[in-house]
């Protein structure tokens, strides 16, 4: 559904999403990377298991949560990718001691 | 709406909402005079257990009352969803104190010791377990935890989904609920109460006061008493997370939804709108000491409220001797106690005489003695 400017010519990151490979580039957020990656990253929300995809973009509806390098619950929107980043998505709540 | 019922209620939290549901229930014809969102309200502060050990020391016929709402939970949850659909999530699986030390391990065996040599006392079934004992059966305990006791009987429940079931159920029952109506005046004038509040006069046949630590204030006007003695409690709560903790203790307990609440602070000071964070760091500190993987979890809410206490901290249930048809009541435990206020205090205030045999030793005369007893607990 997203796609990316084809003049954006910022540096390649290659981070894993549920392992798999996924080519981000420098700068993108989690989120954004996950939204442009074209794979289905609906989360599944803590309560009712609803699927959700980050919306705000800004750090405020926390619709974004997801496990970042084995800890849960970080705003994805929020977080600059790195190299290497280990990105799970979601399925409900935050795993305890995650 | 009427202005003239069989029975007015003042006081909507959980207590009142019990009664005047429970009043409902059979039919009677009642008015809920509740204060407004700003009211002190320990129903949306409380902890949610529907806590049996260590509770009665002091007063051995507390333990029986109590034991007797363990017992009849199963029963207002089960009638609550039937007629409201929804689902509290009581549980009676059993819970722990923890002890972190042999010092604090030490102390609960001999409060044990104490309450279970009472005569008239209702045995809890109260074990005191080793750290080993504990950790096959919470497995995540961290390395302080000495051990610890636990009753079956104790569980916990939804208590704001409770609160809503029974304002929901109450008016499906015909109950008028009545918010924005705190009572400043009670008359007795022939055989009829006639309550003021700034909506207007509301008159009834019958009052019941479950109007927290204000009933102190009330109940004067109509010859009872109630001495209270409230305290502060804060709580933490964490965001959600897999269910992790299979029992509740008496400090922390998983809700239905995955959060975490550590609670159990109580202080002398009685604003509810401000936070003493060195009191949080202290409860948040003891949790993750005794479930060191709670460090990982980001906290999300924490308040203070104030808890309805009596002086002695034991129920208050009373009947006006010069204002026949006016009762008090009184008690910290308005989660815990609901089917007690729902099926027993309902039904003795519908035919205008408390059982003394039942609740002889809630009179609030006991406060006329110059020894009282407190409980050390709540």
């Amino acid at each position: 559904m997203f796609k990316r400017f084809e003049s954006d010519s910022r540096k390649a990151v290659e981070i894993f999403v549920d392992g798999r490979p996924v080519m981000a580039r420098e700068g993108d957020t989690v989120s954004a990377a996950l939204l442009a990656s074209g794979l289905d990253v609906r989360r599944k929300t803590a309560v009712s298991g609803a699927p959700r995809l980050p919306y705000c973009m800004m750090g405020v509806c926390f619709d974004c949560l997801v496990t970042i390098d084995g800890m849960g619950n970080r705003q994805g929107c929020l977080v600059p990718v790195r190299p290497g980043m280990q990105v799970e998505i979601q399925k409900g709540k935050r795993e305890i001691g995650r | 709406m009427r202005n003239s019922y069989d029975i007015a209620v003042v006081g909507g939290g959980l207590l009142g909402s019990a009664i005047a549901w429970g009043l409902g229930r059979i039919g009677q014809r009642v008015c809920v005079l509740d204060e407004g969102d700003i009211a002190k309200r320990a129903s949306r502060a409380n902890f949610a257990l529907v806590w049996v050990q260590s509770k009665g020391l002091g007063m051995p016929a507390y333990t029986g009352w109590t034991m007797q709402a363990s017992d009849t939970w199963p029963q207002l949850a089960a009638e609550l969803r039937e007629q409201t659909g929804l689902d509290v999530c009581f549980q009676r699986n059993g819970g722990f104190h923890l002890a972190l030390g042999e010092d604090e391990l030490e102390q609960r065996q001999a409060l044990m010791k104490r309450l279970h040599n009472q005569p008239g006392a209702v045995d809890y079934k109260m074990e005191l377990l080793d750290r080993g004992q504990v950790a096959k059966m919470l497995p995540h305990i961290g390395p302080e935890v000495s051990g610890g006791s636990f009753s079956p009987y104790d569980g916990h429940v939804n208590s704001l989904r409770t609160f809503r079931a029974l304002h929901t159920g109450m008016v499906k029952f015909g109950v008028d609920y009545r918010p924005e109506h705190p009572v400043s005046d009670i008359k007795y004038e022939q055989g009829e109460f006639r309550l003021t509040s700034p909506k207007g006069e509301i008159r009834a046949a019958k009052i019941v006061l479950a109007a927290g630590n204000a009933n102190q204030t009330l109940a004067p006007m109509v010859g009872l008493e109630a001495p209270m003695g409230p305290t502060r409690g804060q709580i933490v709560v964490t965001e959600r997370t897999m269910p992790f903790l299979p029992h509740p203790l008496s400090t922390l307990r998983q809700t239905d939804e995955g959060t975490v609440m550590i609670g159990d602070s109580k202080e002398e000071m009685l604003d509810d709108t401000v936070l003493n964070l060195p009191i949080s760091s202290v409860m948040a500190d003891r949790a993750q000491r005794m479930f060191p993987l709670l460090g990982r979890l980001n906290v999300v809410r924490s308040w203070s409220g104030i808890r309805v206490m009596p002086k002695d901290g034991f129920p208050i249930y009373e009947q006006s001797e010069t204002c026949p048809g006016a009762f008090v009541t009184c008690c910290h435990s308005g989660v815990t106690l609901a089917p007690n206020h729902a099926f027993e205090i309902a039904p003795m205030v519908a035919a205008g005489a408390l059982d003394t045999k039942k609740l002889a030793a809630f009179s609030a005369k006991r406060f006329r003695k110059t020894d009282v007893r407190t409980s050390g607990y709540y």
